[in-house]
C-alpha cells in the first residue's frame, strides 16, 4: 500500500451515481444515457441532474415514453458497439422491459454463440419507504437473479454507488443497477476520479464474532444499526453488504459464517422467493457443519407493499426487527 | 366552427415485373445482367435449400425450422439492396438473406440443428442472428440505426418481420423510437397472409400494413413482394434515403407463405389448398425467370445449370454439417457472462467433475 491519499468529495448518493456516470462518459465517448426524462429533467429521480448540459442531447437522451424501446434499442446499440446507460424509473417497470432484458439481452451472448456482447446497464431505482404504493416500491433484485447472463447490482452508499456504476458500465454483459430512493439523500466521502468498486466482492461494513448478517441496498444501514443495539446486550454482530448480487460473493459469507456461526439474511424484498432463501440455502449446503443455530431471514411480509405510511413503516423490516432475530439465536 | 382535414393518406403499391415477366422500364431499377444473374442464382439456392432442408428434418437429422419457399422475391430481394457496411435484423424466415450475407450453409444447418456455434457470423458481416421471438428484434434494429447515427456512419439498418408481428407492442415502440430520433431504419414485413393459422384480416383490420407508417411520421410502400425487381427498388431506395440522414421507412412486401409455418405445423388444417395453388402461379423465381430467358439472360440449360450447382452446394454443405461434432458438455458454462463468473466456474467444475465419475 502506498501512502498516497485519494481525495474525497461529500456527495449524496445520487449525485455519487451520476458522478460515476459522467467520469465515463468524460472517459469513453461510446457510453451515453438514455431514458425517459433524463435529460431536461434530470432523471425520473434526479440522478443525471447536469449531464445533459455537460454531455449534450446526442448522449443524454430523452426518449418517448416507452420502456421496451428504452430496453430494446439498447441492446442493438450495444451489439453495434456502444455502451448504453439506460434508466426505466422503476424497477417496478421491469415486468413492462423483462422480454428485451431477460431474454434478448441477458441471452444475446449466448444463443450468438459468444460473438455479440451486450455492454449496457439498466438503471431504476428500487425500494420502498417514500409512500410510493404497492406498484413503484418494489425490491425486485430476484427477478432479475434468476435469469443467467445478467448482472445486479445493489449498492448501500454513495462511494459504493459511484465505484460499481463504474464497474458495471466497463462490464461487457448486461447489468441491472438497482438505486435504492430511500438512499439517493443519503451524504457521504466519495472518491473523486476514476474510482472502480469490483463486481461481485462483498464489503464488510463491521467486524464481529457472534452473528453474521447478510444484506444490501438500503437494508444495510437497517443491520448497521442493529449491530449497535445488539453491542448494547454484549452480542457481537459482523454485518456484510453483499453490493453485488449477481455474480454473488458466497466466499465472503462463508468465511463469516465460519467465524461467527450464526446467520441473519436480511432483504427488503418479500419473503417468499427473495434471494435471501438463496444464501440460506447456500450456507446449509457448504456451511451446514459451521452453523450453531438455525439460519434466519428478516425480510418485508408476503404482501404488496402498502400505500398507507402507518401500514408501510409496519411492513419494512428495521433495526429492531434484526436485533430481535438475532437474540432469538443467542 | 369548421371541421377541416388535417391529415389524409394514400398508400403506394410498386409493381415492376409482371407474372409474365414483363417489366415497365420506367421502373426497372439499374441492375447489370451479371447482378440480375447473381440475384437469381441465390434464389435458386434459397429454394434448394430449404427443399434439401425439409427433407433433412423429416428425416429427424435437422429441428424444426421455417421454410421461405414462395418468399425468396421478398427477403432475397431485400437483402440484395444492402451494402456490406449495411446492418440486417432478421426474424427467422430469411434463409436466402443469411446466405447472402455471408453466412455460410453448413453454419446455417448446425444452428437450426440445435448447435449455437453456428450463430457466429464470419468477422465483419453486419448481421444478428435469427430471432425466434416475434417482433422483439425491431428494437433491436432502432437501437443500431440509433447507433450508425450516434458514430457518424453512413450506414441503414433493414430489419425483416411477418405481419403478425405488427400487432406486438414492439412493433409500435420501434417504430416510434427510430422516427422521433430519425434512426436509418427500413422495416420490412413479409405479410405472407398467415401468422401461423390466423389471416391478415383476422390479424388487423387495417387495409395494408403500409398504412401504420402514417402513425408514426414515416413513409409507407407497398409492393409486390413476389416481384424481386419491385422489393430491390423500393428497399434501395429507402435504404438510400436512410443513409442520407432521411430517416426511416415502412415497407410492406405482399406475398404469400405457401408452406406450412414451421415444420412443426400443417397448414392444410386452416387453409384451402385453392388459395396456396394461386400464389403458387405467382412464384417469385419463375417470374425473374421469364423475365430473364425473354432478356437472353437465361435458357433452358443455364437453368438447369443453375439447379444443378445449387444443388451440389448444398450437399456439400450438408455433408460438412453431418461432419461436425457436438459441443462438448462444459460449452453449457460457455458465453454465460463475458468472463466467466466464480459461482458458474464452480458449477461448471462439478459437471466435469461428475462426468469423469469423479463425484
Amino acid at each position: 500500500m502506498g501512502t498516497e491519499t485519494v481525495s474525497t468529495k461529500t456527495m449524496t448518493y445520487a449525485q455519487a451515481i451520476c458522478d460515476g456516470l459522467a467520469v465515463e462518459m468524460r472517459r469513453d465517448p461510446d457510453v451515453y444515457v438514455v431514458g425517459e426524462d433524463v435529460g431536461m429533467f434530470g432523471g425520473g429521480l434526479g440522478v443525471t441532474l447536469g449531464l445533459l448540459e455537460e454531455f449534450g442531447p446526442r448522449r443524454v437522451r430523452d426518449t418517448p415514453l416507452s420502456e421496451t424501446a428504452i430496453v430494446g434499442h439498447a441492446v442493438g446499440a450495444a451489439a453495434a458497439g456502444l455502451r448504453p446507460v439506460a434508466e426505466i424509473m422503476f424497477d417496478d417497470f421491469l415486468g413492462i422491459v423483462m422480454d428485451e432484458l431477460g431474454n434478448q439481452a441477458a441471452k444475446a451472448r449466448y444463443m450468438f454463440g459468444g460473438k455479440v456482447k451486450i455492454p449496457m446497464v439498466l438503471r431504476a431505482s428500487c425500494g420502498a419507504g417514500i409512500r410510493a404504493a404497492a406498484q413503484h416500491s418494489q425490491s425486485l433484485e430476484a427477478w432479475c437473479a434468476h435469469v443467467p447472463g445478467l448482472k445486479t447490482v445493489a449498492p448501500s452508499t454513495p462511494a459504493d454507488a459511484k465505484g460499481l456504476i463504474i464497474a458495471a458500465i466497463r462490464d461487457n454483459n448486461p447489468v441491472v443497477f438497482l438505486e435504492h430512493k430511500i438512499l439517493l439523500g443519503v451524504t457521504g466521502d466519495v472518491p473523486e476520479g476514476e474510482y472502480i468498486v469490483p463486481l461481485g466482492k462483498a464489503a464488510i461494513k463491521r467486524k464481529g464474532d457472534d452473528v453474521t448478517l447478510v444484506t444490501w441496498s438500503a437494508m444495510v444501514p437497517q443491520a448497521e444499526r442493529a449491530a449497535e443495539l445488539l453491542a448494547e446486550q454484549g452480542v457481537s454482530a459482523e454485518v456484510i453488504d453483499l453490493r453485488t448480487i449477481v455474480p454473488l460473493d458466497k466466499e465472503a459469507i462463508l468465511e463469516s459464517v465460519a467465524k461467527t456461526h450464526r446467520l441473519v439474511i436480511v432483504h427488503e424484498a418479500v419473503r417468499t422467493g427473495g434471494f435471501g432463501g438463496e444464501i440460506a440455502a447456500l450456507v446449509a449446503d457448504e456451511g451446514f457443519d459451521l452453523l450453531d443455530s438455525p439460519i434466519k431471514r428478516v425480510t418485508a411480509p408476503d404482501t404488496p407493499v402498502p400505500f398507507s405510511p402507518v401500514l408501510e413503516d409496519a411492513y419494512l423490516p428495521g433495526a429492531e426487527n434484526i436485533a430481535a432475530a438475532v437474540l432469538e439465536l443467542m | 366552427m369548421p371541421v377541416t382535414t388535417l391529415v389524409s393518406y394514400s398508400v403506394q403499391r410498386v409493381e415492376v415485373m409482371d407474372v409474365d415477366g414483363e417489366v415497365d422500364a420506367s421502373l426497372m431499377p439499374a441492375l447489370s445482367p451479371e447482378r440480375i444473374t447473381a440475384l437469381y442464382e441465390v434464389m435458386v439456392l434459397t429454394r434448394v435449400f430449404d427443399e434439401r432442408m425439409l427433407k433433412l428434418q423429416r428425416q429427424g437429422r435437422l429441428g424444426t425450422f421455417a421454410r421461405v419457399a414462395g418468399q425468396e422475391g421478398a427477403h432475397v430481394g431485400a437483402a440484395f439492396a444492402l451494402a456490406d457496411e449495411d446492418w440486417m435484423v432478421p426474424a427467422f424466415r430469411e434463409a436466402g438473406a443469411f446466405l447472402l450475407r455471408g453466412m455460410k450453409m453448413e453454419n446455417f444447418l448446425q444452428y437450426w440443428g440445435g448447435d449455437e456455434r453456428g450463430n457466429v457470423f464470419p468477422e465483419g458481416v453486419r448481421m444478428l442472428p435469427a430471432s425466434i421471438p416475434v417482433g422483439t428484434h425491431m428494437l433491436h434494429a432502432a437501437g443500431l440505426g440509433w447507433a450508425m447515427k450516434k458514430k457518424g456512419e453512413r450506414s441503414a439498418v433493414l430489419t425483416v418481420f411477418g405481419e403478425g408481428a405488427t400487432s406486438e407492442g414492439d412493433f409500435s415502440e420501434a417504430m416510434n423510437f427510430a422516427a422521433v430520433f430519425q434512426c436509418p431504419v427500413v422495416f420490412f414485413c413479409q405479410n405472407n397472409q398467415w401468422a401461423i393459422s390466423v389471416p391478415y384480416h383476422k390479424q388487423s383490420q387495417a387495409c395494408t400494413v403500409a398504412q401504420k407508417a402514417l402513425g408514426y411520421g414515416m413513409p409507407g410502400t407497398q409492393v409486390d413482394g413476389n416481384d424481386v425487381f419491385a422489393v430491390y427498388k423500393t428497399v434501395s431506395d429507402a435504404l438510400e434515403n436512410a443513409r442520407n440522414g432521411g430517416g426511416p421507412a415502412l415497407i410492406e412486401a405482399h406475398t404469400y407463405r405457401v408452406t406450412d409455418h414451421t415444420t412443426a405445423d400443417d397448414a392444410r388444417r386452416y387453409r384451402e389448398d385453392a388459395e396456396v395453388e394461386e400464389w403458387r402461379e405467382r412464384d417469385p423465381i419463375e417470374r425473374l425467370s421469364r423475365y430473364m430467358k425473354k432478356n437472353g439472360l437465361l435458357d433452358d440449360a443455364g437453368e438447369t445449370a443453375v439447379r444443378e450447382g445449387a444443388v451440389a452446394k448444398v450437399v456439400e454443405a450438408v455433408t460438412a454439417f453431418e461432419l461436425m461434432e457436438p459441443p462438448p458438455p462444459e460449452e453449457v458454462f460457455a458465453h454465460v457472462f463475458a468472463e466467466i463468473t466464480p459461482p458458474l466456474a464452480e458449477q461448471r467444475d462439478r459437471l466435469l467433475r461428475r462426468l469423469e465419475g469423479r463425484e
